[in-house]
């Protein structure tokens, strides 16, 4: 039966609102469709009535049909000049929003590879294709690709970021009702695009606790923290065979490094962020320190995306040079304060 | 018979004993031309036929996708199939289509002259665009594509495996088809002008495909050096894009919609041309506002360089850099508008006939309307961070270029056709198909405003993971086979007016324009003598245009079977 046919189907008319950004994200939405039917009911009335009225063989006035008018042009031209410019800011001013986030947010990363969406939770739970999150908390996601370009979406929250090779993307959120999202990869991917995806699940704050508290209700690959394995990276790799508590002839310290703003050989000045530690493994002739040459092997073949997430992890909470600069450099392995 | 129009006594004047058409009846003789006529007949054939190929392949992704999970293809067969159905479309269809076919007819007899400046040049573009199809044959034939027609890097140039380096190839070779088709408009609007033809009594056709000559010669070779870039770092692994070679992403995005954004003019500007010429026409008035139309044309060329940009507001680039091409993407909105008044405007106090064309332009200016109104949801940036690479895109773009440019073709066909052909087609035939075009069209694409806003991301084959969608992808599935009807229908009237179809005489529409004062079919050399134009463009009075009945009119009303084709 027809009815029941179609009571298969829902007919849902917009997604879910459920985070802080998606109201006044539809508020635009639905003051440019406002604008957009407007506009087209008084064009299309304007052609019916012109067209019935005028019709060949219709008596109608025809004389004196006017061929130019300068000042139904220049109002024709204004006005949507302005609505346009109206719309521009108010947009914009959204999405600059959307594209700052609080201070103390709490970082998520996410690595999109095909096909599938690697979570990876800051105390050491990771998940794929699933993302927990507690309702009301600033959530802002770091995300990197390993392969082609991604695109991480959550109409639900009204917000997408492309997930690319090689650079970080950022965006965040605020999700205001528990419940489970669909998360969709948005940018064409290859063979199996439309199957990367997954849900987020937002929890209230005790279920979070408590799944957390679970381990995440998954098999954790480990349980360090991606702080405490950055550690261990670190000591696998002997990265402190140069670089160790200050500056030495070998190699620059990275204690304090985060933040901190780096004079290269070619002149340049770059703040010391993520972007550039993950450079400085990958392809640390980029940007030569000042004072160094290039004397540090890449790390590109070895090093995973999420190892260098957690290498930068480990990087950010190497305080200040604890001794002045020594002259020689220190046979040594290690760093005084990881130990 | 009566006279076809009071106006034009030479329909009574004997046929002309030779035209475009019977002059010379060999297979050599068609393809070895240099007649802009011929090779506008030989481009017309051919976009059909690639249009026929893609829009079959349309109608199998709309099938597939009725089901969450899929009716009957692999995902990799998918994704050849959408990649194949935007190449075809794309470079196939609509950069061509109005140009080299319309186009490449009418521009020398628009402005009186015999040919383009290069004929030679002409037939080799028609070549290069044939090489160019038959390679995309030869990779579909080795396995297809499945880059999706933007080729982004690094998937394409690193981990695609199927045949991309061929299909680039034939893009690469069809643009420099584009090239020279551009070149030759531009220097024979320059050049070739029949003596009074000022530039303000050009036709407003004429104007837009001026401006859309600018962009292709402008915008054509920063596409194919982007693409042979890309066929260097796939072959030769030099790194431009894959940071994995040390190259950057983003910046393939932005040298590719350099050009593909100013492509979206070359497609829709000489539809607008096309539409200025039925709409003056069937409402017998002139143009309101000429130099606004005119000039808007050349706006939206120049602007159009400048808002690439907004196809990147969520790849990585800048908000501030997102905001500068932001708010130039809301200026070009702003000449399209003025054009859509203008054209509203004309119709005010016309004389208006209902007819073919006429249906199709009015079509063409709902549909476009639609589509250049919810551009400004995708020039927000705002509203763009959730609708960007959803279904929601493909609505928009498919009504500014499937119901817009799509439409100005199939309307400029019908008006031209007894032109082109001298034959009158099937008028109620005519009309039934552009409504069932209209309804269909809007059935299909719609829905997919609302799939978008719901978060239904486009490419894709499969929606299970959150099924919702479904009511919109049937509605939108349905909709493509009503549209399928309104297409195929004008092949089959107006191949039967060829044989069966009513002699159209020179000006069956009652129509201004130098095109019109010469025999239908037109001799080889276009005119028998150089016209001098002595009036403006559209010099048409509505109420002298009351008193006067066409060729069109009469079959328009006392419609004999026996006649035009039934
Ligand atoms: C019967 C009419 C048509 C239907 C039902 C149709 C349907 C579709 C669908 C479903 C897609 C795939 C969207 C996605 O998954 O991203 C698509 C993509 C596309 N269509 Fe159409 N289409 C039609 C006609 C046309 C025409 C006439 C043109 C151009 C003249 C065109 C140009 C394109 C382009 C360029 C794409 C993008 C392909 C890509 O994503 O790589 N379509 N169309
Ligand atoms: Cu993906």
């Amino acid at each position: 039966m027809p009815g029941s046919l179609l009571a298969q189907f829902n007919m849902p008319l917009m997604p879910e609102q459920a985070s802080e950004f998606a109201k006044p994200y539809d508020s635009i939405f639905f003051a440019t469709t406002a604008l957009t039917v407007f506009f087209i009911v008084v064009v299309v009335i304007m052609i019916t009535v012109f067209v019935i009225r005028y019709r060949h063989g219709v008596k109608a006035d025809r004389s004196n049909a006017p061929t130019s008018h300068m000042l139904l042009e220049i109002t024709w031209t204004a006005v949507p000049f302005i609505l346009a410019m109206g719309m521009f800011f108010w947009s914009s001013y959204l999405f600059v929003q959307q594209r700052i986030p609080p201070k103390d947010a709490q970082e998520i990363y996410v690595i999109g590879k095909q096909w599938m969406w690697h979570i990876q939770h800051p105390n050491g739970i990771r998940e794929n294709n699933e993302l927990h999150v507690p309702v009301g908390k600033d959530i802002k996601l770091v995300m990197i690709a390993q392969d082609v370009i991604h695109s991480f979406y959550i109409p639900a929250f009204r917000m997408k970021q492309d997930v690319v090779p090689g650079r970080y993307t950022m965006q965040w959120f605020k999700a205001t009702k528990p419940g489970k999202y669909p998360i969709f990869c948005a940018e064409y991917c290859g063979t199996q695009h439309s199957e990367m995806g997954g849900y987020v699940y937002v929890m209230s704050q005790a279920d979070f606790d408590k799944w957390q508290a679970n381990g995440g209700e998954k098999v954790k690959e480990t349980d360090l923290t991606p702080v405490a394995q950055g550690k261990a990276l670190f000591e696998r790799y002997r990265c402190a065979t140069c670089h160790v508590d200050a500056d030495t002839e070998r190699g620059p310290t990275l204690f304090g490094l985060v933040g901190k703003t780096r004079d290269f050989t070619d002149g340049s000045k770059k703040v010391a962020d993520r972007e550039y530690v993950r450079e400085s493994i990958v392809s640390p002739e980029k940007h030569l320190v000042k004072g160094y040459d290039n004397t540090m092997a890449t790390y590109k073949d070895d090093i995973t995306e999420d190892q260098l997430l957690y290498l930068y992890e480990y990087i950010r909470t190497l305080g200040g040079p604890s001794r002045k600069p020594a002259s020689a450099p220190a046979a040594t392995n290690q760093t005084g304060t990881t130990r | 018979m009566r006279a076809s129009t009071v106006k034009n006594p030479a329909a009574e004047a004997p046929k002309p004993e030779s035209n475009y058409l019977n002059n010379g009846h060999t297979i050599a003789s068609w393809l070895l031309t240099k007649d802009h006529k011929r090779i506008a007949i030989l481009y017309l054939i051919s976009v059909t036929i690639f249009f026929a190929v893609g829009s079959f392949l349309a109608g199998l992704i709309r099938a597939e996708l009725i089901l969450p999970r899929g009716v009957m293809l692999e995902n990799e067969t998918y994704n050849k199939i959408f990649t194949l159905h935007g190449v075809v479309m794309i470079f196939f269809f609509l950069i061509p289509s109005i140009p080299a076919t319309l186009g490449n007819f009418l521009i020398p007899m628009m402005i009186g002259a015999k040919d383009l400046a290069f004929p030679r040049l002409n037939l080799l573009s028609w070549y290069l665009y044939i090489i160019a199809g038959l390679i995309a044959i030869v990779a579909i034939a080795m396995g297809g594509v499945d880059t999706g027609w933007t080729f982004y890097a690094p998937y394409a140039s690193m981990y695609s495996n199927s045949q991309v380096s061929l299909t680039i190839g034939a893009a690469f070779l069809a643009g420099f088809s584009s090239i020279f088709t551009g070149i030759n408009f531009i220097v024979t609007i320059h050049k070739m002008r029949a003596p009074g033809m000022t530039w303000f009594r050009l036709p407003l056709y004429v104007w837009g495909h001026y401006s859309t000559s600018i962009i292709i010669i402008l915008g054509t070779p920063v596409v194919a050096i982007t693409l042979l870039m890309l066929l260097a770092e796939r072959t030769l692994h030099l790194g431009f894009f894959s940071p994995e070679l040390g190259g950057d992403p983003v910046l393939f995005q932005h040298l590719f919609w350099f050009y593909s954004h100013p492509a979206v003019y070359i497609m829709i500007l000489p539809g607008m041309g096309v539409i200025s010429e039925i709409i003056t026409c069937f409402s017998r008035r002139r143009i309101f506002g000429y130099e606004f139309v005119a000039f808007s044309s050349l706006a939206i060329a120049g602007l159009g360089f400048l808002v690439w940009g907004h196809h990147l507001y969520v790849s990585g680039q800048s908000m501030y850099q997102g905001m500068v091409f932001s708010i130039i993407t809301f200026l070009v909105a702003i000449p399209s508008a003025v054009k859509v008044f203008n054209w509203s405007t004309t119709i005010f106090k016309g004389s208006v006939r209902l007819q073919t064309p006429m249906a199709y332009a009015l079509g063409f200016m709902g549909l476009f309307l639609v589509g250049g109104l919810t551009g400004l949801y995708l020039s927000s940036m705002a509203t763009d961070i959730h609708l960007t690479d959803t279904y929601f895109v493909v609505a928009h773009f498919h009504f500014v270029m499937v119901g817009g440019a799509v439409m100005a073709m199939l309307g400029g066909v019908h008006f031209w056709w007894p032109k082109m052909t001298g034959k009158m087609y099937n008028e109620h035939l005519g009309k039934l198909s552009a409504a069932i075009t209209f309804v269909g069209f809007n059935l299909t694409f719609l829905p997919q405003f609302a799939m978008g806003y719901l978060g239904m991301p486009r490419r894709y084959h499969y929606y299970y993971l959150w099924p919702d969608f479904q009511i919109y992808h049937i509605l939108s599935t349905a909709g493509a086979f009503v549209l399928a009807i309104g297409y195929a229908m004008p092949a089959f009237y107006l191949l039967w007016s060829l044989k069966h179809g009513k002699d159209a005489g020179p000006n069956p529409w009652g129509a201004k324009g130098l095109e019109w004062t010469t025999p239908s079919p037109p001799p080889t050399e276009n005119f028998t003598t150089i016209p001098i134009v002595t009036e403006e463009a559209y010099n048409y009075d509505p109420e002298l245009a009351e008193r006067e009945e066409t060729l069109a009119d009469m079959l328009e009303h006392d419609y004999s079977p026996e006649g035009a084709g039934n």
